[in-house]
């Protein structure tokens, strides 16, 4: 069983697919704006993860290796068709917002990744568990810079004002800056240093 | 003076190993060079003895900042007073006007001393936040780092103020100059090893984080609910008609950021850099290069629908902060070019960048910033090329 806790939990701080694989930035700089598209976008990259790793695990003894990228790629697209459809379901205003970017879990490195990296290599079970693992790894660091852009920017947090705007009689003046992507890095910066700091090993040897 | 130098000795025990205040020795370390020069020498080795360390190096972009500074506070005085006088207003409104009322000085935007007294009133709060701000910074990353307090904020806690519009709002200059030495310098390792140029990085933060505060047609003159566009922007846009003869540009009575309406200021500093060879003149030159050859070749293509097209190398000389940003900010020896060949190509980099964005780009009417930026950011590479080419070429030599 410990093992299985070890892979859940080792992507979240100790392998962090954003803060030491470096992995799935393009998204992470697209939909942080707002914690509410974090949120959606955050569970479509869990439940992507975790089912692809699944699928693909299941048949990994049937792939033949030259065309197992091609496999994994139309195991993962339809994954995230279902994704989409469901989002579109159920949530219609903010798959607008996300427009793009669902279709675009297909690119995340994350995804591809894992599959290659583990899902190839180990059982069903694991894989699965090793994809929530990734996924809510993913989604911590989403959380954490969607949070700060969303407050700073907007002064608001999944839509919900805390900090009252000028604008509307309140004394806080939005920062323009956090609603732009550079900011993402800057932040996503901050948490590198941040874990970095906490766990020295992570540093890379120069 | 004795007494200063044997109160500082009499506390220096408690900042010393085993003092309860050691984590604080940056502090007093500070102080006491500020006041006094440094007894520390070498002990071992042979070392070269010169006149310029760091300290000497910073005090002179200092000097040669000053005539920047006095046109900051003449002038920013001098725009607001012509804007009450436009608007017919005799009195300031607010705690300036009563200090100025208590130092006995009026409004007049022919009295130097009035617009002198009045523009301080603007430039001096802004450069004590900068320096407070800052101040604490530099010290708190001292203190963590143990080592001390370094020169290099003097220099970038007077650059700053400069590169601000006088009407820009306190609290955006402590967020703002934070970010520039946080984010600018300190997560780099501290002075000496920033990639960007610190003043500037606050600057653009503010510019993008705040448009309102630092763009636009009313940030530049410090009055309230008056609004005059600074000239670049009067070029840009063809419903308005230029307000300022080349002459006034070029001796900087035109609004702007505080310290970069006079060209005529920034050249004196920029003779001083050049003859103590502080400043590289070929950062300098070559920026003029790059500046020159593109606003000619925009010059000589033309076109119908942008009207900056037009803007001669002489008025892009003059106007916004090419002057200034060429000289005190691209030639940051830090974040520019060092090998002498990358300089060339780092400044000419600089200059035809600050033209493309002014004359191509509709959203920023000013573009020395974002290519001083964007260059430092190319200055190491740059490097690496000229120094690899040099070790090749001597490689071969050796063979």
């Amino acid at each position: 069983m410990s093992k299985y806790k070890d892979v859940l939990f080792e992507p979240i701080f100790k392998n962090n697919p954003i803060a030491l694989q470096i992995l799935g930035l393009c998204s992470a700089l697209a939909v942080t704006t707002k914690m509410e598209t974090v949120l959606v976008m955050s569970l479509a990259v869990i439940l992507v993860t975790a089912f692809s790793n699944f699928s693909v695990s299941l048949i990994r003894n049937y792939i033949p290796s030259s065309i197992r990228i091609v496999v994994e790629m139309t195991i993962i697209a339809s994954l995230v068709i279902i994704a989409d459809q469901f989002i579109k379901a159920f949530a219609y205003d903010i798959s607008k917002q996300l427009s793009i970017f669902v279709g675009l879990i297909i690119t995340n490195c994350i995804i591809l990744g894992r599959a290659e990296a583990f899902a190839l290599k180990n059982p069903p079970g694991i894989s699965f568990v090793d994809g929530i693992g990734n996924g809510i790894g993913y989604s911590l660091v989403l959380i954490i810079v969607g949070f700060f852009r969303e407050l700073v920017g907007s002064g608001k947090l999944v839509g919900m004002t805390i900090l009252p705007l000028h604008t509307e009689g309140g004394w806080y003046v939005p920062n323009g800056l956090f609603l732009l992507s550079p900011s993402a890095f800057i932040l996503i910066g901050f948490i590198i240093w941040a874990l970095r700091t906490w766990k020295p090993e992570q540093v890379e040897e120069e | 003076m004795k007494f200063l130098r044997n109160f500082l000795d009499n506390q220096e025990k408690h900042f010393l190993e085993g003092g309860k205040l050691k984590s604080l020795y940056p502090l007093y370390e500070l102080t006491d060079t500020f006041l006094f020069t440094s007894g520390n020498v070498t002990k071992t080795g042979s070392h070269i003895r010169d006149a310029l360390d760091l300290k000497r190096m910073m005090i002179t972009v200092v000097y040669a900042l000053i005539p920047a500074i006095a046109m900051a506070l003449y002038n920013t005085g001098l725009q607001a007073n012509l804007a009450l006088q436009k608007l017919g207003l005799t009195v300031v409104e607010g705690w300036r006007g009563s200090l100025l009322q208590l130092l006995g000085a009026g409004v007049d935007p022919t009295s130097i001393l009035d617009n002198v007294l009045h523009g301080a009133l603007y430039f001096l709060p802004i450069y004590l936040l900068t320096v407070i701000a800052g101040g604490v910074w530099e010290v708190v990353f001292a203190v963590v780092r143990k080592h001390e307090v370094n020169e290099g904020f003097l220099v970038t806690s007077i650059l700053f103020p400069l590169i601000l519009p006088p009407d820009i709002p306190w609290w955006q200059v402590i967020v703002g100059i934070s970010f520039g030495v946080i984010i600018g310098k300190e997560i780099f390792g501290g002075v000496g090893m920033n990639i960007l140029n610190p003043a500037l990085t606050g600057r653009a933060f503010l510019y993008f984080a705040y448009p309102a505060a630092i763009s636009g047609d009313t940030a530049w003159v410090a009055v309230d609910g008056f609004s005059r566009a600074t000239p670049l922007a009067e070029f840009a846009d063809p419903a308005l008609q230029v307000s300022v003869s080349v002459k006034d540009a070029f001796i900087g009575f035109i609004p702007g950021s505080m310290g970069e309406t006079s060209a005529l200021a920034c050249l004196i500093g920029a003779f001083i850099l050049i003859v103590t060879k502080i400043g590289s003149w070929r950062i300098m030159l070559s920026l003029l290069l790059g500046m020159v050859a593109t606003a000619s070749l925009f010059n000589f293509i033309g076109s119908d629908t942008n009207a900056m097209f037009q803007v001669t190398p002489l008025w892009h000389f003059v106007l916004g902060g090419f002057a200034f940003g060429a000289i005190f900010m691209a030639t940051d020896p830090v974040s520019a070019s060092m090998t002498s060949q990358g300089q060339w190509f780092y400044g000419v980099l600089i200059g035809a960048l600050t033209v493309l964005v002014r004359v191509i780009n509709p959203a920023y009417p000013e573009g020395i910033m974002l290519a001083i930026l964007f260059g430092n950011v190319f200055a190491p590479i740059i490097d690496k090329v000229f120094i690899n080419k040099n070790i090749k070429r001597r490689m071969l030599r050796n063979v």
